[in-house]
């Protein structure tokens, strides 16, 4: 059974927890006992609705303010698959939980009101999507009831959509365009027979068919060492056991393989998986790799097949979003983290900040603060085994953790 | 369209959770599992044993032993643990309240459900642990929802909600202050029908209180409650036997039996997806207001 991940993002009134609400109502996945505390906790505000808002927003803070501060996860499921949605907040001060929620997400929901069209928050939105390469993007034309189901208005927001799209200069992902009434539920499980002009499918029906390499073909095979297993048991005395999840591609055994940084060579022996032998270890499975040979290998090493090898990476070119109420301060050392591998890191210089209303360079700035987008360029201690983000995003990605606060300040896109 | 029955286990779920589980005992000195003897951390065991196979769990449990647990917990956890080799070190809320440190609940509601938080603080203090894992999930309760996989505590134990480090890709940050302590949720992702999908692929054994048996309960609020000698009654709640299990398994005092005859794992999977009451439906210690979990985690519950 699959799990497709979501991300979702957007203002109060655009009709995001509604829909997600209808998305959950349709798959019976709201237990009467909750939907009875929502019912409960609406009238007290003093609302004639039942506000399935409440059921996303869980600190009291957001209850309180009516908006979402933080990612929330919400799960349903369908007999097909099962779903996890990364709920953000759309506003800009918090571009960071957007970039979060985003980041482990196939899918990217964008919400548009149907009576405002396209708004700074859906270029916020699509911008990010864009960044992190999510390859669906579902574009929901909302409240259409409000709009007398009108055929020419969704036609009109379609239109500005890809206008936006063309001119961003990004590599589009595959975009779908659905015209929706979540307090209806008009398209969002079901069709709608009120929107009878529209021949495409419901948003469940779309998400249900979205498919995925899993062999995961298409990208190099990479597989970072968490740790070593030595038993040293009478059973398993000789035992010698890398265990990791492999980040992307497959690996077979038999496959030759090179081992970094110590670029020692070998060859598979076995995976495992528990008491289970496999003959292949695929993308986002967690196993125990043994080698024919000693070689130089710990934690933090990486397992790629000799005819891919990834790049030993001293001076970085990244594109990062910042995270943390203190600024990026050039020079200063940071903790680069790539997957679980962490080396120092300085940061030698701000390229520039990018807009992400207009994806344009914003003249003048050099430097990067909470929330902020650019470009820098960054020098570590030991290389790291990473390959382009456009390339290979499962091992593309980095974050920086700050010294002397421990927080991760930011998350980078190597280019 | 979701009345078909789900048996298959998203295999995803626990790829993502073995690595967890690696990360914590690679980023970590002291870290162990907080084990309450209920199904989410008996998955927790499941997946420490394959994590590291062929070698051994590389952490204790840890049991904060409230004293009013059913005895069916507190034999399948020295089963579990005799069985599989494990360290078990039990903390004991009595102590806290002989120590001064907690006073008991008074009232028909009394529970000890509160008062552990302060033995688990003490213990994780004394035992110098970094990291605790737990079984809590994400689909429980709003609160959990926000909560990372990850989430730092502070000195006092104390959960952050608006100060939480941005949790991106797989990549997990466990660095902390001395004095500061990390509460790791491997199945976080996880909702209850994939723990009882996981249970039965797994095929593992788990309390007999889950499924159905007759039991002397009183009603109160609409719920069964299990008699017990902890739990204060009035006269007016009359006992009487019932066919009965537990969803989920705290408390004697804060945990409500639900009506089953489902005797049989399929059978509570099918219940459970048809359900219209959810998981923590039956835990008293949420009732208590609309934020009872968030203050609890505040104040450094699990």
């Amino acid at each position: 059974m699959e799990v497709l991940h979501i991300t979702t993002s957007g203002s109060v009134d655009d009709g995001k927890s509604t829909l997600i609400g209808r998305l959950l109502y349709d798959t019976q996945s709201i237990p009467q006992d909750k939907m009875d505390a929502l019912h409960a906790a609406s009238k007290r505000k003093g609302l004639d609705f039942t506000d399935l808002s409440l059921l996303t927003d869980g600190l009291v803070a957001e209850r309180e303010q009516g908006i979402t501060i933080d990612v929330a996860h919400i799960y349903f499921s369908t007999p097909n698959r099962k779903y996890i949605i990364a709920d953000t907040p759309g506003h800009i001060e918090y571009t960071r939980n957007m970039v979060t929620g985003a980041s482990t997400a196939q899918v990217s929901l964008i919400l548009i009101d149907a009576r405002k069209g396209i708004v700074e928050q859906t270029y916020r939105h699509f911008f990010i999507a864009a960044l992190l390469r999510i390859p669906y993007l579902v574009v929901c034309v909302n409240k259409m009831d409000l709009v007398e189901y009108n055929e020419a208005r969704f036609n009109q927001i379609v239109e500005d959509f890809q206008q936006m799209v063309a001119s961003a200069s990004f590599q589009a992902p595959s975009i779908k365009f659905i015209p929706i009434s979540s307090l209806y539920g008009e398209n969002v499980a079901g069709r709608s027979e009120k929107i009878n002009w529209y021949q495409g499918e419901s948003l469940l029906e779309y998400l249900e068919q979205i498919t995925f390499d899993h062999a995961d073909s298409t990208h190099p095979a990479r597989f970072p060492v968490q740790s070593v297993i030595r038993p040293m048991t009478r059973e398993f005395h000789d035992f010698r056991g890398f265990a990791g999840k492999v980040a992307s591609g497959h690996f077979n055994v038999g496959d030759e393989i090179i081992s970094l940084p110590s670029q020692q060579k070998s060859k598979i022996k076995t995976i495992e998986q528990f008491e289970a032998q496999l003959s292949t270890a695929r993308a986002r499975e967690s196993v125990v790799i043994t080698l024919e040979d000693e070689i130089d290998t710990s934690r933090g090493s990486m397992l790629s097949k000799t005819d891919n090898v990834p790049p030993l990476l001293k001076e970085i070119t990244a594109q990062v979003c910042w995270m943390d109420q203190q600024k990026l301060v050039p020079g200063k050392a940071y903790l680069l983290q790539h997957g679980i591998n962490r080396v120092k890191a300085k940061v030698q210089q701000i390229n520039h900040v990018i807009d992400v209303t207009n994806n344009k360079i914003v003249e003048d700035k050099k430097e990067l603060g909470l929330n902020d987008i650019g470009k820098i360029t960054l020098k570590t201690a030991q290389p790291i085994f990473a390959d382009s983000y456009h390339l290979n995003p499962a091992n593309g990605a980095f974050i920086l953790v700050d010294e002397f606060s421990n927080a991760t300040v930011a998350v980078g896109f190597v280019e | 369209m979701t009345n078909k029955i789900q048996w298959e286990f998203p295999q995803a779920l626990e790829d993502e959770a073995i690595y967890i589980l690696r990360e914590t005992a690679a980023q970590f000195e002291k870290p162990a599992i907080l084990f309450s003897g209920g199904k989410d951390s008996i998955t927790l065991v499941r997946l420490a044993q394959k994590a590291f196979y062929p070698g051994k769990v590389p952490f204790p449990l840890l049991h904060i032993d409230t004293g009013h647990n059913f005895p069916e917990t507190i034999e399948f956890r020295d089963w579990l643990v005799e069985k599989l080799g494990l360290e078990l070190i039990v903390r004991n809320v009595q102590d806290s309240i002989n120590q001064g440190k907690v006073q008991e609940e008074t009232g028909k509601y009394a529970s000890r459900n509160a008062l552990q938080t302060v033995t688990l603080l003490d213990s994780i203090e004394e035992l110098k642990y970094d990291a605790c894992m737990g079984g809590a999930r994400r689909d429980e309760e709003k609160a959990r929802a926000k909560e990372r996989i990850f989430s730092v505590r502070d000195e006092f134990g104390q959960w952050n909600a608006k100060m939480q480090r941005p949790e991106l890709f797989d990549m997990l940050n466990g660095k902390i202050h001395l004095g500061e302590n990390v509460r790791v949720f491997p199945i976080s992702n996880w909702t209850e029908l994939d723990v009882w999908n996981y249970i039965r692929r797994e095929n593992l054994r788990i309390p007999s209180i889950y499924f159905s048996h007759e039991r002397e309960i009183i009603e109160r609020d609409g719920m069964y409650w299990p008699t017990s000698p902890f739990l204060n009654t009035s006269e007016d709640e009359k006992p009487f036997l019932h066919k009965v299990r537990f969803r989920t398994v705290g408390d004697m005092t804060c945990t409500a039996a639900v009506a089953s005859e489902a005797d049989k794992l399929e059978d509570i999977i099918a219940e459970i997806m048809e359900a219209k009451i959810s998981e923590r439906g039956a835990r008293i210690d949420d009732k208590r207001s609309e934020a009872a979990m968030e203050k609890r985690k505040q104040a450094g519950y699990f």
